[in-house]
């Protein structure tokens, strides 16, 4: 072996020297200067879990917010936020649950705050609680009539408009808008109390409609009557036409 | 110290130094969390359309929880309104997270139907942003959520590209791709979404399917589900129930 080394010539071993060095060093580099999780997809996944992983929490989550604030949960488990999470208003509190002393979660006072879930838009869903914020106690806000813990109505509302906000509106425009709520609905006192529990009745019979628009009614002045016998079968006049929208349809 | 001396001493200091650092390479491969297993859960969420109020707090939840900019063209999570009219034009706009937003200029008749569709990422089963990533950056975990590697990340934006649900943006500051993770840091510590639990009409259900017994097993019993776009064969994992025909 020895004697093959030196039968090469002396640039040749040179050669072969550092060629050895550099592959060593590329080996070296290869094998443990760049990190695993390089070469490796399934430990570069893991290490970007990790990453993700680690990042701060910001929202503590309702069950912690319980545990020393008892008496604000019992009044708001009770009333219509009960499933409101508690950091839907105060902002993310995780900070103050570290450090209750140090950092506060804020408790927005102002008017612009309610409003973003109830002030009236068309998109919401029906018989969610809308106020119109230009009309309703213009400039005072919410909190000095409602408790958000427990936002029943202040009063009972006198009228139907307070919660019914997109029907009234339809209807002021529509031929029936000289027509009161309770011509049509059997509206219980209790309603405005207990809304979901207790709700108006609505016509269920087509003479109901016809004491005004059939034919044979006495006192037709202009009104759009049909022949009761034979329009609309079976059905009962609102399941196709809207009695709240203009003209009808 | 001679030329030899110093180039011994050097290879060395350097060998050395490289097995110190080779010996640790180990601990990339540890645990995310010990107490926590990623293959024991698959994560989706439902969405009610009936039951959201637009009211933005899941959107403003989202980039406070993730540190999204706080500029409206950047989302993880948005709500769009839809208008249809009567004449069945429809009008499809995002929402603004507060009183920002102009005042309705909709004439109440001239509604058809009107609702609001929250967003976000559908964390696909079968993911299109995955399949065009050229360095690998993003990847579906044990869980099913789909992640961005952001040191793997080159910020070419194919993925971006590649959403058909558009849940993808450029991170303005990072420079990397950015999306919805399910707050994968709330997963793994046993807590909600941000935007699932600030929403004040529970119009957000999250929940593991490998669960029976989980909020999303409930909801997808008791509803009629649906997902965006089924026709790409992506196997979205946000379902929704009452979703109408002209969401896309």
């Amino acid at each position: 072996m020895k004697g093959f080394f030196n039968k090469l010539p002396e640039q040749a071993v040179r050669v072969i020297v550092v060629f050895l060095v550099l592959a060593a060093g590329v080996f070296l580099i290869r094998q443990f200067i760049i990190p695993p999780e390089m070469k490796e997809p399934t430990l570069q996944m893991e290490s970007s879990m990790e990453r993700e992983a680690a990042k701060e929490v910001k929202y503590a989550g309702g069950q912690v917010c319980v545990q020393c604030h008892e008496k604000e949960h019992d009044i708001k488990k009770a009333g219509y936020h009960r499933d409101l999470s508690c950091e839907s208003c105060h902002g993310p509190a995780q900070k103050h649950a570290d450090n209750p002393t140090e950092a506060k979660p804020t408790s927005p006072r102002k008017r612009d705050y309610c409003a973003y879930c109830h002030t009236y838009n068309s998109s919401r869903p029906t018989g969610f609680p809308q106020i119109n914020p230009d009309t309703h106690n213009p400039r005072k806000p919410c909190i000095t009539c409602h408790n958000p813990h427990n936002p029943k109505p202040s009063q009972t509302p006198r009228s139907c408009a307070a919660c019914h906000a997109q029907i009234e509106r339809t209807k002021a425009a529509s031929y029936h808008a000289l027509l009161g709520c309770t011509v049509c609905h059997n509206t219980p006192e209790k309603h405005k109390l207990l809304p979901r529990t207790v709700t108006p009745t609505k016509p269920d019979t087509r003479e109901f409609c016809g004491k005004c628009h059939d034919k044979a009614s006495p006192g037709n002045k202009g009104r759009p009557t049909v022949d009761m016998d034979i329009h609309g079968e079976k059905y009962v006049c609102w399941q196709c036409h809207y009695p709240h929208m203009l003209g009808g349809i | 110290m001679d030329r030899r001396d110093f180039l011994k001493n050097v290879c060395l200091v350097v060998s050395s130094g490289v097995f110190v650092g080779g010996l640790s390479s180990d601990a990339w491969a540890k645990l995310i969390r010990k107490d926590y297993d990623p293959s024991k859960h698959y994560y989706g969420m439902g969405i009610d359309i009936d039951k959201c109020i637009g009211c933005g707090r899941c959107m403003q939840a989202c980039k406070t929880e993730n540190d999204v900019p706080d500029v409206p063209y950047y989302f993880r999570t948005w709500v769009e309104r839809y208008v249809i009219k009567t004449d069945r034009t429809v009008t499809v706009k995002t929402i603004g997270m507060g009183g920002e937003e102009a005042p309705d200029t909709f004439v109440e008749k001239d509604i058809l139907r009107s609702f609001f569709v929250p967003k976000l990422c559908n964390q696909c089963d079968h993911p299109p942003c995955v399949q065009v990533c050229p360095v690998g950056a993003t990847f579906k975990t044990d869980d099913g959520v789909i992640l961005v590697d952001s040191k793997r990340c080159i910020g070419c934006r194919y993925c971006i590209q590649a959403c058909p649900y558009g849940a993808r943006y450029l991170h303005p500051v990072t420079r990397v791709a950015d999306k919805c993770t399910f707050c994968y840091h709330r997963l793994v510590r046993g807590l909600l979404p941000a935007c699932v639990e600030v929403c004040p009409k529970q119009a957000r259900i999250f929940g593991d399917m490998k669960s029976i017994a989980s909020p999303l097993g409930r909801f997808t019993r008791m509803n009629k589900t649906h997902v965006l776009k089924p026709s790409l064969n992506t196997d979205p994992k946000v379902y929704y129930a009452n979703l109408d025909g002209e969401v896309n």
